[in-house]
């Protein structure tokens, strides 16, 4: 038995210790929003915070993670009183198949968590792990501005500067 | 009331109640009867589409799936702005064998055009027998009966719910034609109804086939060496067999899966057996690359189009451009996935399949079951963008459960195979030649080159799973689509006034690799091609490209598209192209019958590294009527960013034993850092007008923009996909 502290709560998973997280979060306890897309660390689908950072939840063992905190999309709200980031994703209508929107929005989380002024470059550099196939990105990118401002802060349009 | 309408309701009672779901050619009506809209015209019969219960719960059948295009929420727009109830008074039933019409396919950007047509129609026809059944039981003119929030309004006040009225009459009667839409009251269609589908999938809920979990379920792989036509070598399977948490190691003939408890348990028993090693058992492949490989595989000749007239002057300009693509990968970001189980000598198969009807047939071929005992309903995945490994994953999913009856298996593939065994997007090549007189086009050529742009299974041979077992089932031979779809010559006919003009399409049947349709088919290929020539010939002429193409142009629609999307680019004002900064415009109608696109483009070219950037993207489209428009702007910027991605960045590896390209480190695709700064959407409404299919339409405009501001800045132009660094670089050296 391996103890996982999953959005602030303890839980036991009888899995190998070479189990990766993704695998715990899914399976053992029953969470959809970490997504396997590759299971080598290339585009984070499965992307969760441990620690307050984002990470590949598919490259990490559980045995790795006993004294760390991990947290998942589902710490973000609910579908009725959803966080920042899922009601700006819902509010762009940032998705279309939407397999990587969990992950992107936790690693969205990580960066305004440390700040809610990010410059549109260093938004787009902190999102460039996450793939998505479906061309989602624009609408990600105006999903993240709209939670930065409703965080309190705002991300400074400097795309242009950056090109 | 009218006695006619007295005497019809009456006459309803008669009707013999038969199977909802039997087609035209099955039906009981003799008589010949006016085409209706739509699949309407295959299923006329009402309660195919629509369900009303004596609790008033209405419940809307689509044959359609749900691919991340939007889909169920335009359809639930489509039914219940025509029904006049709210959209949360509609639950929609989206592909399954069981329950819903047989419409095919999802693909094309066809759902909405058949699928919607349908609905719409269905549901104006049921609008108006409610309409008329309380008309019957008041004792009062229909056009006194308002129908809106799920009831019938009197004038005296009173109302009956949907519910009461529909126990009044059945719905099992065909549709009539030309039944007028609903005139009065608020309307859905033409607003940006929030997708049904999002809350779920940005809050962690239940959204997809890799989502679902039932009591007892197993975790299955299947185990293959690591690209198509490789083959493992054999390995310890008893071993395997009692590793922790394998269940059982099924093999049949050469197919093998493995079952577990767990899932981790089932992916280290396959990397077990794939440590074994591997082999390429058939031939080769091609040292050389693709697209020039089939170039010099026999073809046969299949005409496009013909537009005769008078020949070209002797003393015209005669241009040709040859253009090629890469083989291109659909790589969805979730590896395809199934869930099945096998209960009562059939089988339950959850898949993210676009044809759950052509599925079961595959499937019930394969296991040697009736159709009836198979079930496949259709689940979302990950995006597919054609066909990628979904009914394969079924396949894999229903062998290994077949294993295990009464226990749910739920099989995925792993990256590697997703990336090693996906159908690709052939490889193409297209050759254009056209004469200039006066400044106008006098004759046009069109020859494409490519392998077939759909192998979707219709048999058991369809499937990978059926080359694997003991015997083998035969491969399906591939065959072009015809026109004026077309596959590999889809859009290989210029919307362009032409005249003297022929089109051919060089269908390869041998495929050396496994080849199938991707987003746009040959779409994105033609439309690259015709519109990257229609600007060197606009060069060659002296003229801009955009007045050019418009003086090519007799479409009032392909105009005004064209000049929507270059008056909010600002077009006319743009600077001079060169000195590393260009701008690109490009235009197609999809098919030449579904949604119009116009793309206009910025790009900065950098010289030394060959890096390209897009500093800005405006796209206009007609889609006939928008029912939701927001949804068309979310399909065309995808649209353009994947078609961006394909364009610049990839081109699938292979060498002469296998695909390298075997995950995103040797395969990727644009990221976040690579994208455009902006890309804007404009949509043009024309309300009343049919639906056009939106979901294909921004691919090849996009790529042909991009081409073209490249060759703006650097006064060269690249005709080769894709437009690497690397490739910029060495034509920039050149
Ligand atoms: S699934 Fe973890 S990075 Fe792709
Ligand atoms: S929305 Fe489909 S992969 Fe991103």
């Amino acid at each position: 038995m391996i103890t996982l502290t999953v959005n602030g709560v303890p839980h036991q998973v009888d899995a190998a210790p070479d189990t990766p997280l993704l695998y715990a979060l899914r399976n053992d306890l029953g969470l959809n929003g970490a997504k396997f897309g590759c299971g080598l660390g290339q585009c984070g689908a499965c992307t969760v915070l441990v620690d307050d950072k984002p990470a590949f939840s598919c490259l990490l063992p559980i045995a790795a993670l006993a004294e760390r905190k991990v947290r998942t999309i589902e710490s973000l709200g609910t579908r009725e009183k959803p966080g920042a980031l899922p009601a700006a994703f819902e509010a762009e209508q940032a998705a279309q198949c939407g397999y990587c929107i969990a992950g992107m929005i936790m690693r969205a989380q990580a960066l305004l968590e440390r700040t809610t002024r990010p410059t549109e470059a260093e938004l787009r550099a902190h999102m460039a792990p996450n793939l998505c196939r479906c061309g989602t990105h624009m609408r990600v990118l105006r999903a993240v501005r709209r939670a930065a401002i409703a965080m309190g802060g705002g991300v400074r349009n400097d795309a242009e500067d950056a090109l | 009331m009218s006695a006619l309408t007295r005497r019809r309701l009456l006459g309803q009672g008669a009707l013999v109640v038969a199977f909802s779901l039997s087609r035209r050619a099955m039906g009981q009506v003799a008589e010949k009867r006016p085409t209706l809209p739509g699949d309407l015209d295959k299923f006329p019969l009402l309660d195919s589409w629509i369900r009303i219960d004596a609790d008033g719960h209405i419940t809307v059948f689509t044959g359609k799936a749900e691919l991340g295009q939007g889909l169920k929420t335009a359809l639930v727009q489509v039914a219940a702005d025509e029904l006049a109830v709210p959209p949360a008074g509609i639950e929609l039933i989206t592909a399954d064998t069981a329950r819903t019409p047989d419409e095919g396919v999802t693909a094309g950007s066809h759902s909405l055009q058949d699928s919607g047509t349908a609905i719409l129609n269905a549901a104006a026809n049921v609008r108006v027998l409610l309409t008329e059944a309380a008309a019957w039981r008041w004792l009062v003119a229909v056009e006194e009966v308002e129908l809106h929030d799920g009831a019938a309004h009197a004038p005296n006040g009173d109302s009956l719910g949907y519910g009461e009225l529909a126990a009044m009459l059945s719905l099992h009667v065909e549709a009539k034609p030309n039944v007028a839409r609903r005139e009065k009251g608020v309307r859905l269609i033409g607003t940006n109804l929030p997708r049904v589908d999002i809350p779920a999938k940005v809050t962690g809920g239940v959204a997809y086939v890799q989502d679902m979990r039932l009591p007892g379920m197993l975790h299955a792989r299947v185990v293959r060496g690591p690209s198509e036509g490789t083959r493992l070598k054999p390995a310890d399977f008893d071993a395997v067999a009692r590793m922790p948490g394998v269940v059982q190691v099924v093999r049949d003939g050469g197919f093998t899966a493995v079952l577990a408890t767990q899932e981790w348990q089932a992916i280290k028993a396959l990397q077990r057996l794939q440590s074994a090693g591997w082999d390429r058992p058939g031939a080769k492949l091609p040292a050389e690359d693709m697209r020039e490989a089939i170039r010099r595989l026999p073809s046969r000749e299949v005409p496009i189009f013909d537009d005769p007239g008078p020949p070209a002057p002797a003393d015209g300009k005669v241009v040709r451009a040859r253009y090629s693509r890469p083989c291109l990968m659909h790589g969805s970001i979730g590896p395809s996935c199934a869930v099945a189980l096998w209960e009562n000598d059939g089988v339950t198969v959850w898949t993210h399949s676009q044809g759950v009807y052509p599925l079961r047939k595959s499937l019930a071929e394969l296991l040697r079951l009736p159709a009836d005992k198979v079930r496949c309903i259709h689940t979302e995945g990950s995006g597919c963008y054609g066909h990628n490994g979904a009914d394969d994953v079924a396949a894999d999913a229903a062998l290994a459960a077949r294993a295990v009856p009464g226990r749910p298996v739920r099989l995925q593939w792993m990256r590697e195979q997703e990336h090693g065994w996906e159908p690709l997007g052939s490889a193409m090549v297209v050759e254009l030649e056209a004469t200039l007189a006066d400044g106008r086009i006098a004759g046009w050529r069109h020859d494409v080159w490519s392998n077939a742009h759909s192998t979707r299974p219709a048999t058991a041979g369809g499937l990978l799973a059926g080359a694997e077992l003991d015997p083998p089932f035969p491969r399906q031979v591939p065959r072009p689509i015809p026109m004026p779809e077309g596959g590999g010559h889809r859009n290989g006919n210029p919307l362009y006034a032409l005249t003297n003009a022929k089109g051919t399409y060089h269908f390869i049947e041998q495929m050396p690799v496994r080849v199938s349709a991707l987003r746009s088919l040959g779409a994105h290929m033609n439309v690259f091609a015709i519109e990257c020539f229609m600007d060197e010939l606009a060069q060659a002429a002296g003229a801009d490209p955009l007045a050019f193409r418009l003086a090519h142009m007799a479409d009032g629609r392909a105009r005004e598209v064209m000049q929507t999307a270059a008056d909010r680019f600002g077009w006319a004002g743009r600077a001079q192209g060169g000195g590393g900064r260009g701008w690109g415009f490009a235009f197609a109608r999809y098919k030449n019958l579904a949604a119009y696109c116009a793309v206009a483009m910025e790009v900065a070219v950098d010289r030394d590294s060959g890096d390209i950037k897009i500093r800005r993207v405006v796209a206009a489209v007609d889609s006939g009527e928008a029912v939701n428009p927001d949804g068309i702007r979310n399909q065309i910027e995808g649209a353009i960013v994947q078609s961006l991605s394909w364009t610049i960045h990839e081109a699938v590896a292979f060498d002469t034993t296998h695909r390298s390209s075997f995950d995103w480190s040797a395969y990727p695709i644009v990221r976040f850092d690579a994208l455009p700064a902006s890309v804007e959407v404009h949509v043009i409404d024309r309300p009343r007008q049919p639906f056009l299919g939106t979901g294909e339409a921004g691919q090849g405009p996009a790529a042909a923009a991009l081409a073209n501001a490249v060759a703006d800045a650097v006064s060269l132009r690249i005709r080769d996909m894709p437009l690497a660094p690397e490739k910029v670089k060495a034509v920039l050296r050149s």
